[in-house]
């Protein structure tokens, strides 16, 4: 990606102010996302991925709320557009599906009449050409008889169907930029299945750039290129995904596939839990945030770990141990050639 | 794995519908919903079986027939060699020690209204289990047995996170020292490091108490983590039954085969070369169910037998059975009728 990035997020940091104190929800968090690349933004509730992804949109209107940093979208600084100019962006531009389709569709309406909606607010439309691009969408997105459903109420569409009319409207104005919050969590494991290979079929037809956000590593295997791990509002690894699932480079993430129990291997006797809690946002330890719960801490980690590529190849991560110690520290990693002959 | 031990209870042909009614004043049934239909299992002391499906498969009102939170349709329920099926509400009483249930939702399982002690101190005031001093004292005991400490016996579950306050609904189910404890999707609201943390919890209790567990989930890794025997059901049917790794290594029924497949591996280089069969289309209504096998629909190897028969529970050996026209990974020969 020697050309600009599509989206550039420069020392984000958002936090809401409560009665018990300032809660730092998203602490300095620097990414970018290249033009049709799909990046996984993995972290536990809590973590702050759904917060940053919201306010590169601006979506968070919480009065309590403050923003820091830029959010450049094609050299654009979102964070100082207009109301106005924002609402151009959004759909357009930049969409999003959100993780639960039994809510984020109007119940009170028909589904086609939701998409069209939304195509008329960005371009001068017919009623019937709307109608038309509506049906085009749907089938798009592998609905059968899209001309009888587009007629349909959302409570007439199971889950995933409904989950593939909110893709299909997110679709709707071709946008550079999609933003999927968990988008498969609240469907079956078949259903889920359909979904992303839907979301791999249309990235190849519309191009567009995805940021998903999931707790699912094994989603992040399948569809992703490139990888951010979060914990406690901060990114404390990003790399290519093979990279991260090969050769991780921080504790947190080495605890995070530790703890899944994973079909693709012998099961292990006992799961390798993460002890503790995630910390409070409200009181942050000192110095790595993963500190308290890490098997490996040693005296540098209460001062804060800057977020560096120190394996080369664009692989960042925040954790004060050498990189050697660590790939003897971890447990075997599978490497991409004996995975492949396994 | 205890398949030699003796049976703590029974399903059999187990049958609830719900009804679907209509009409304002005069409400009258439409139509049922055959959430599950005529399902039997067995469950071994020491041991713990897996229920895994989908959404609206019925396992989770499997698991409250079992504990008797629902009344059953039809079938029986043998606990100990004894029918509960039929028992009333008092005579239920005394068994609700030896059957206990954690819910899934560690948000809405408890009351917020009410300390931590008192919630986990409830079943045994209920049950007349000593005085106020003992009953304070075994709920610090079982806090502790659960990983949380006896100093929260005044807090409320609005102070402790998910993880924790799952610890608590184990503490409840535990206090009676139950026999045998259904676990709804306990750890399904979890985040994965906490999930593994609960996991370890129950198979450490398990041990400890020589517990027994129905663990219902829809996630396939936390139940092969877990049980030792796993069935899987499909529409109100179980249509597999199997020892626990064999399930994952040989799958004999098709819907086993797509839901194994279906779930998602970390592993970048792994997911992109092993084979996934996407099943197309929506679970059928359990309204009106498909006729023969109700999988028939979505399955990639079904025949025109397969929408007019329905296919038996049939034993492959080994204590693996499985409910299909066209098992996979069987040889024809090895089949037997089923017991």
């Amino acid at each position: 990606m020697a050309a600009a990035p599509l989206l550039e997020v420069k020392s984000l940091k958002v936090s809401f102010r409560t009665e018990d104190g300032v809660v730092k929800a998203v602490d300095d968090v620097s990414f970018t996302i290249g033009e049709g690349e799909v990046v996984g933004i993995v972290g536990e509730s809590g973590s702050g991925k759904s917060v940053s992804m919201l306010s590169v949109l601006r979506l968070i209107t919480d009065p309590n709320a403050r923003f820091e940093g830029e959010v450049l979208y094609k050299g654009r600084n979102l964070m100082s557009l207009s109301e106005k100019e924002m609402r151009a962006v959004r759909g357009a531009e930049i969409a999003m599906i959100f993780q639960d389709p039994m809510t984020s569709l109007n119940p009170v309406h028909k589904v086609g009449w939701q998409i069209e909606e939304q195509l008329r607010a960005h371009e001068r439309l017919t009623g019937a050409e709307a109608r038309d691009r509506a049906i085009e969408l749907l089938r798009a997105v592998g609905i059968p008889r899209p001309e009888l459903r587009v007629d349909d109420h959302p409570h007439q569409f199971s889950g995933g169907m409904r989950q593939r009319v909110m893709i299909a409207m997110a679709l709707s104005c071709s946008p550079d930029l999609l933003i999927a919050d968990e988008p498969t969590t609240a469907l079956d494991v078949t259903i889920q299945a359909q979904i992303l290979e839907l979301l791999k079929n249309l990235r190849q037809e519309f191009g567009s750039a995805v940021a998903l956000i999931t707790h699912d590593l094994g989603v992040v295997a399948d569809i992703a290129d490139r990888v951010l791990v979060m914990y406690a509002g901060r990114i404390v690894e990003a790399g290519e995904k093979n990279a991260i699932f090969y050769d991780p480079q921080h504790p947190y993430t080495w605890a995070l596939l530790g703890s899944i129990a994973r079909l693709d291997r012998p099961k292990p006797r006992r799961l390798t839990a993460i002890r503790g809690q995630p910390p409070s946002l409200l009181r942050l330890p000192e110095g790595c945030s993963f500190g308290p719960r890490c098997p490996h801490r040693f005296s540098r980690c209460s001062e804060d770990p800057a977020l560096v590529d120190k394996v080369g190849g664009g692989h960042l991560d925040a954790c004060h141990l050498p990189v050697d110690e660590k790939r003897r520290r971890r447990e075997p990693a599978v490497h991409p050639e004996q995975a492949g002959t396994a | 794995m205890s398949s030699d031990g003796e049976v703590l209870l029974a399903a059999e042909n187990v049958k609830k519908y719900f009804p679907v009614r209509r009409g304002v004043v005069v409400q009258r049934e439409v139509a049922r919903v055959h959430a599950v239909d005529d399902v039997s299992f067995e469950i071994r002391r020491g041991e713990t079986l897996g229920l895994v499906g989908e959404s609206g498969c019925g396992k989770s009102t499997l698991g409250r027939c079992v504990v008797r939170l629902h009344d059953l349709t039809g079938g029986r329920i043998v606990f100990e060699g004894r029918d509960i099926s039929r028992l009333s509400r008092r005579e239920l009483r005394p068994l609700r020690r030896e059957l206990q249930i954690v819910f899934q939702d560690p948000y809405a399982s408890l009351n917020p209204r009410k300390r931590v002690g008192q919630i986990v101190g409830a079943p045994l005031r209920i049950h007349g289990l000593g005085d106020r001093g003992e009953i304070k004292r075994r709920v610090q005991e079982l806090l502790e047995q659960v990983g949380l400490s006896p100093e929260h016996y005044n807090r409320f579950p609005h102070e402790f996170s998910g993880g924790q306050r799952q610890r608590i609904g184990v503490a409840r189910a535990l206090a009676l020292s139950p026999k045998l404890i259904v676990a709804d999707e306990p750890v399904s609201a979890l985040d994965v490091s906490i999930q593994a943390q609960v996991l370890n919890l129950l198979e450490d209790l398990q041990e400890g108490f020589g517990l027994t567990y129905l663990f219902v989930a829809h996630d396939l890794g936390v139940v092969r983590q877990v049980s030792d025997r796993i069935a899987v059901m499909y529409l109100g049917k179980i249509v597999e039954v199997s020892p626990a790794e064999e399930l994952y290594t040989r799958p004999i029924h098709p819907y086993t085969e797509a839901l194994l497949s279906a779930v998602p591996i970390p592993d970048p280089v792994e997911t992109v070369s092993r084979k996934r069969i996407v099943l197309t289309g929506d679970v059928p209504s359990a309204i009106e169910p498909p006729s023969g096998c109700r999988f028939h629909p979505r399955c990639r190897y079904a025949t025109e037998i397969c929408s007019t028969v329905e296919p038996p529970l049939v034993s492959y050996g080994g204590g693996h059975l499985a409910a299909c026209h066209h098992p996979l990974n069987v040889e024809s020969d090895t089949r037997t009728p089923g017991s």
